[in-house]
């Protein structure tokens, strides 16, 4: 079985990011990029998978900085091959980047066949869409998103695959394989794989690069600015020691009736 | 008095009888010897020869001078007693084993030698006495973690037997001799009182069969030796000899063990030296915690991973290897019982055991024979870290630090935070040269609770005149947590950063208000060509400095009774008892020392990556706990000084789970310098 | 083409979901802006009478088929991508929740339309359509509008209230034919409820809500004691029940619960947008948290800057020791 998992850079928000002077786009000195979390458990459940079924797991990401980085993790990890898509990052363009990696994948470029695509639910950049759904339907294979679990039947073919709803309810749903899957959580959290170990996939091991055959991809959204949200309403705060603060908190409270 | 060796009996001279013992005894202790040193010799090779003078000089201290016994003086005394009447008695037999082999030999026995049978004397009845002394110890007043194992019970007994059986062969002797021998004067006392009207055949024959019951016990016991707890006789002097010349430092960069051939040769003679006698699980915070780690049992599953590996005798052979009751080992007919099947990092030796640990040393501070339970315990760490094998809560905090370089998930543009509100800009030592540069730390960085101590910290160093800088974005975690933990990939990359930063950097002297970082800084980051890591000080080292040249000036005194609390990376690691001491006196407080103190004081708890980690279950007491309790009782303490930021922490939390807040608070000690240094009116 | 401002409607296991009045009540202002009518789409089986409830808008486009008794998001695309191909409007909102994420993208690849995602506000600006989407974890706020017609947005709960979407009067109801040449690939099997739980946190007037914050397990009873002192119960943010410090039926969020409580005291929560839209309609908010940035505080009424270890021991004891 061949597993492809998409993993997408974006900036990581524990970092404060500012406003390119444009006024339209991000500065991106003031950015950091990190693989999307929910990418992140689209690799564990691949791995899990590669683990039950000795499948075989290729890495692929768009090319931009910190890419290398995330596929030679992706191999320290378990992956057994990572490949990376030349034409640079798209950014807010998800419909860009999810046809450029369908390109990249039909055009026969070694890639082939594939029977299973995970990639992460969505992203904090997904502003064009999301790249599983616009991914799959570029290829004309069947797309499920929120899965945290994917059971899969090789010898048929057919995968059941659980999806989250609200309230904590969750669906089995039989999907047929080729397919791509949005992973919100993987079975298990994401592995930790030692610095040591992504060291020696530098040294050791290679990311191979594909060209996907360049077509021109219509940009159908204008992005008229970008801000730093203003808040529309804060709390009020409550100053002092914790036992001043309960004291505060206990008149609030039963000045609304609750004690 | 006859010569046992030549004696007749049953037709055949005593020297035969005696060749076919030796030969015998001899043989079993030569061969399993021999396969242990071979089982050793699987392990990994590591250099421990280096430095020879210095080695045999803590052979000289610590084996001939039993200097860490003698911690525990009464046994310590005992002990020492009883080694050197051993060291005697051995000599004595080797002596007399050779003239007994080679009767031609023209020597006599050696208690027919006026100084030896005076040695042998002396010796005896003292040993005697100190081995009532042990007998009472280990027996009627049992120390915890002393287990009344059967090895135990045997060497008493046999040393016992080798002690009455010379002086009852001695006081058979001194019985009957016409003329009393100047060189045995307990003999020629008592020999005649309890032999009295023992005709001279009789006396003869008791001192044959107490020469050979001597003798023959000794073999056995030869025989016995490399199967019992009793190896450490001759494991730990080599123990010893190729101990740590740097006690605190992490074993060389591995993959980690999980397997034998995995530790190296000097980690398994850990489990062959030791001698189980429980001062390290006396002195280890996670084991007085209630928590799954025993210091003790985890070298004694090192020394069972080696002794199973030697191949057994025969079917039905040796008594097994005397065991722990509480391991429930059962023991098959001969040879040992391999676990089956068991992982022996993991099932053998638990995570929870592995993960419990501080770090803080005293188990190694305190162990006689220099056993080297901290590598064994990074080295099996190491093996779960490559493996993934850790909880969430670590993994968390190591991508942190992988990609932030603080263990607080912050973004690096954070770090100096905690420098708005100061009147002044502290100097950037990445752009301008700098006396001083300050390694602030993650804590003191980072955490909210500790800012405002941050803070007062720069305005003293500023009020001393001192020209100081710190690396602001530049520094990242020391690594030392890191590198306790496993992670020793991590270690590199953050040390590599931090060596980056400060190869740029001008300064003369690093000062660092953070223990961790001074013991990785000072000896864990590679010299400058000079054979140590850069100038180092912790920054009651400046400041005692600082008070004593005049350059802070202390206007006021701090009325107030405190105690201290040795931080483990500043004392047991380092030896820095005196400077944060002095600095303290110079305030005018009075200072009160808690039980444990210097190389004894007691770990917060917070160390190896703990202060990262859940609590663990079956947890009665956190060490940070106990401390604190042991602050309050001391007589008018109302503050417990500290010199560490997660001491700090940790020990204000204590305070409040242990509902101790009216009476005990905690301060860093440069909250008193300040408050001395503050103008007086 | 009908120019017209059409809603998606969210319904699931027979019920029309809370947000899509949300929605209603945006595509109304929007309508009105432009002059066009509103027309809610609803995709279902058997499922008319859920349109009685939809009469903010002026009209609702009921498509029947068997395919449609599970709005999966393949399912619905086929219904949509017919219906969006006959009939052309301006734009057509999908509300955003777990059962229709991932509608918009592939309804948007099928017709060849432009979605913009995120979308907090969407506004009538010179005769088009403009919205205000929340990106980066609600870090930049971006202005975006689409250059075609129609265009896909894709609405974040919260722009409106429920209250302001719903009307009195049922809605005119024009049923549709969709065809669906072949069964959809991806089929649901069963559903799996969360095991039941003790307690039932959406009926609970006092909420205790615990994220990260909280460190560890063993703090949770910080919490609880706090709750019961209170007269409520112990809920979280995902993390923690991620953790399993909490079982699923305490989890409030977008794959939790939505909980309407009269007290939500979030201890350690940072206030993703995730876990706040299961809270905004709570009567009263306290939140206590380490960060003074956390956007819990953009949500919360009442903000205390602290460690959740500190604060809620003494506002245990203080309320017992005003109740006496």
């Amino acid at each position: 079985m061949n597993i492809l998992v998409l993993l997408k850079m974006v900036p990581d928000v524990v970092e404060d990011i500012e406003v390119a002077a444009d006024g339209k786009s991000l500065d991106p000195d003031s950015l950091r990029l990190i693989p999307s979390e929910s990418d992140e458990h689209a690799l564990e459940e691949a791995l899990i998978l590669k683990e039950r079924h000795a499948a075989k797991v290729t890495a692929i990401a768009l090319d931009c900085e910190g890419a290398d980085d995330a596929l030679f993790t992706a191999l320290a990890k378990g992956a057994d091959r990572a490949v990376k898509i030349a034409g640079g990052a798209t950014g807010l363009a998800t419909r860009a980047g999810a046809a450029r990696v369908a390109r990249a994948l039909s055009a026969g470029q070694g890639l082939q066949p594939m029977d299973l695509v995970l990639t992460g639910t969505q992203a904090i950049d997904d502003l064009e869409g999301l790249t599983a759904p616009l991914l799959a339907h570029r290829l004309g294979w069947p797309y499920l998103g929120i899965v945290t679990q994917v059971v899969v039947d090789p010898a048929s073919a057919r995968s059941t695959v659980t999806k989250e709803y609200p309230g904590g309810c969750h669906g089995e749903f039989d999907v047929p394989l080729p397919a791509v899957l949005g992973v919100q959580a993987a079975e298990k959290p994401p592995r930790y794989v030692p610095v040591a170990k992504v060291r020696a996939a530098m040294k050791s091991l290679k990311i191979e690069t594909v060209v996907p055959p360049e077509e021109d991809e219509p940009a159908p959204l204008d992005i008229l600015q970008m801000a730093k949200p203003q808040a529309a309403g804060h709390a009020e705060m409550l100053d002092g020691a914790p036992e001043e603060v309960a004291g505060k908190l206990v008149e609030i409270l039963a000045g609304h009736g609750l004690l | 008095m006859p010569d046992p060796s030549l004696s007749m009996y049953l037709g055949v001279p005593g020297y035969v009888v005696l060749w076919l013992l030796a030969l015998v005894a001899f043989g079993l202790f030569g061969r399993r010897t021999f396969y242990l040193v071979r089982v050793l010799l699987r392990g990994r090779p590591e250099v421990r020869w280096e430095e020879p003078v210095r080695r045999v000089m803590l052979v000289v201290k610590n084996v001939l001078g039993q200097r860490r016994l003698l911690n525990e003086p009464v046994i310590g005394a005992a002990h020492f007693l009883i080694f050197w009447a051993f060291v005697f008695y051995a000599t004595s037999f080797f002596w007399n084993l050779i003239r007994g082999l080679v009767p031609a030999l023209p020597i006599p026995y050696s208690d027919q030698v006026g100084f030896m049978a005076l040695g042998l004397e002396m010796f005896g009845w003292l040993a005697l006495i100190s081995l009532i002394v042990a007998g009472i110890r280990r027996y009627v007043f049992t120390p915890e973690r002393l287990e009344l194992s059967r090895d135990a019970s045997i060497i008493l007994v046999l040393i016992a037997t080798l002690l009455v059986t010379f002086l009852l062969g001695d006081g058979a002797r001194a019985a009957v001799e016409p003329r009393p021998n100047p060189w045995t004067p307990v003999g020629n006392l008592l020999g005649p009182l309890f032999f009295r009207g023992v005709s001279e055949a009789g006396a003869q024959s008791l001192y044959l069969w107490m020469w050979w019951v001597h003798m023959a016990t000794v073999l056995g016991f030869l025989a016995y030796l490399p199967s019992s707890k009793h190896l450490h006789l001759l494991a730990s002097p080599f123990g010893v000899l190729f101990g740590s010349l740097q006690p605190g430092a992490m074993p060389a960069s591995s993959a980690g063990a999980a397997r034998l051939e995995d530790f190296t040769w000097r980690q398994l003679l850990s489990g062959l030296s030791c001698a189980e006698c429980g001062r390290c699980d006396r002195a280890c915070p996670a084991f007085n915690s209630g928590m799954a780690l025993s210091p003790k049992m985890l070298i004694h599953h090192v020394k069972e991973l080696v002794v199973d590996a030697v191949p057994a005798l025969l079917p039905v052979a040796l008594p097994a290897p005397a065991r722990i009751p509480e391991l429930g080992a059962t023991m098959a007919n001969g040879g040992t019982v391999t676990p089956q099947g068991k992982a022996f990092v993991g099932d053998v030796i638990t995570r929870e055991e592995l993960w419990g640990c501080t770090t803080c040393a005293s188990c190694m501070d305190r162990c006689p024979v220099f056993n080297e339970h901290i590598p064994l315990i990074v080295e099996m760490r190491r093996y779960l870290v490559s493996q993934g094998d850790i909880e969430s809560r670590v993994q968390d905090t190591l991508t942190n630090l992988t990609r932030y370089g603080n263990s607080f998930g912050q973004s690096p543009r954070g770090r100096t935070k905690w420098t708005q509100g100061l009147e002044f800009k502290i100097k950037d030592a990445r752009k301008e040269p700098v006396e001083y540069l300050w390694f602030v730390g993650d804590y003191a960085s980072y955490d909210p609770r500790l800012a405002e101590i941050s803070r007062t910290t720069a305005r003293v160093f500023h009020k001393a005149g001192l020209d100081f800088g710190i690396l602001y974005e530049g520094e990242q975690n020391s690594g030392n947590d890191v590198r306790r933990i496993g992670e020793e990939g991590l270690f590199e990359v953050l040390r590599d950063k931090n060596l980056q930063a400060l190869g740029k950097a001008r300064f003369d002297t690093i000062v660092t208000t953070d223990p961790h970082s001074y013991h990785v800084l000072r000896n864990e980051y590679p010299s400058n060509g000079n054979g140590h890591g850069p100038r180092v000080l912790h920054y009651t080292e400046l400041l005692d400095r600082l008070v004593k040249d005049g350059c802070l000036a202390l206007r006021r005194s701090v009325h107030a009774t405190v105690t201290y609390h040795d931080p483990c990376y500043l004392g047991r690691y380092n030896g820095v008892y005196g400077a944060p001491r002095r600095l303290i006196g110079s305030l005018g407080v009075s200072l009160v020392e808690m039980p444990r103190n210097r190389s004894t004081a007691y770990c917060c708890g917070a160390g190896g990556g703990r202060i990262w980690m859940e609590d663990a279950p079956g947890l009665k007491e956190r060490p940070s706990e106990s401390r604190v309790r042991e602050a309050a009782a001391q007589p008018g303490v109302q503050t417990l000084v500290v010199a560490c930021p997660k001491d700090l922490v940790m020990f204000q939390d204590a305070i409040k789970t242990t509902g101790l807040e009216k009476q005990l608070s905690v301060a860093d000690v440069i909250e008193l310098v300040a408050e001395a240094a503050a103008p007086a009116n | 083409m009908s120019a017209s401002i059409w809603v998606l409607v969210e319904q699931w296991r027979g019920q029309v979901s809370e947000i899509t009045y949300e929605v209603l009540a945006l595509g109304r202002e929007l309508a009105d802006g432009l002059g066009v009518p509103l027309q809610a789409v609803l995709l279902g089986h058997n499922a008319k009478a859920l349109a009685d409830s939809l009469g903010k808008a002026n009209s609702v486009l009921y498509a029947d088929h068997p395919a449609l008794v599970e709005p999966t998001p393949e399912a619905c695309t086929i219904a949509l991508a017919q219906l969006l191909g006959e009939r052309q409007p301006e734009a057509l909102l999908i509300p955003l929740t777990n059962v229709t994420l991932g509608i918009g993208s592939l309804v948007s690849a099928a017709v060849g339309v432009p979605v913009i995602n995120f979308c907090k506000q969407v506004s009538v600006v010179s005769g088009g359509l403009q919205a205000q989407c929340v990106l980066y974890g609600g870090k930049i706020e971006a202005v975006v509008k689409a250059k075609q017609k129609p265009a896909l947005f894709g609405i974040w709960p919260g722009a409106r209230t429920p209250d302001q979407g719903r009307a009195t009067s049922a809605p005119q109801v024009e049923t549709v034919g969709v065809a669906f040449p072949r069964d959809p690939c991806v089929r649901l099997k069963r559903y799996v409820e969360p095991e039941a739980g003790d307690v039932d946190v959406t009926k609970q007037n006092v909420l205790v809500s615990v994220g990260r914050g909280i460190q560890s397990r063993d703090n949770l009873e910080l919490a609880e004691e706090l709750a019961e002192t209170l007269g409520g119960a112990v809920c979280g943010s995902r993390p923690v029940i991620d953790q399993g410090w909490l079982p699923l039926t305490r989890q409030i969020g977008k794959s939790g619960l939505t909980v309407k409580p009269k007290l939500y005291l979030a201890a350690g929560i940072s206030g993703a947008p995730e876990h706040v839209e299961g809270i905004k309609g709570a009567d009263l908010i306290v939140a206590i948290n380490s960060d003074p940035r956390a956007p819990i505080f953009d949500v919360a009424h009442y903000g205390v800057v602290g460690d959740a270890l500190d604060v809620l021991p003494a506002l245990t004891e203080a309320v017992r020791a005003r109740k006496g």
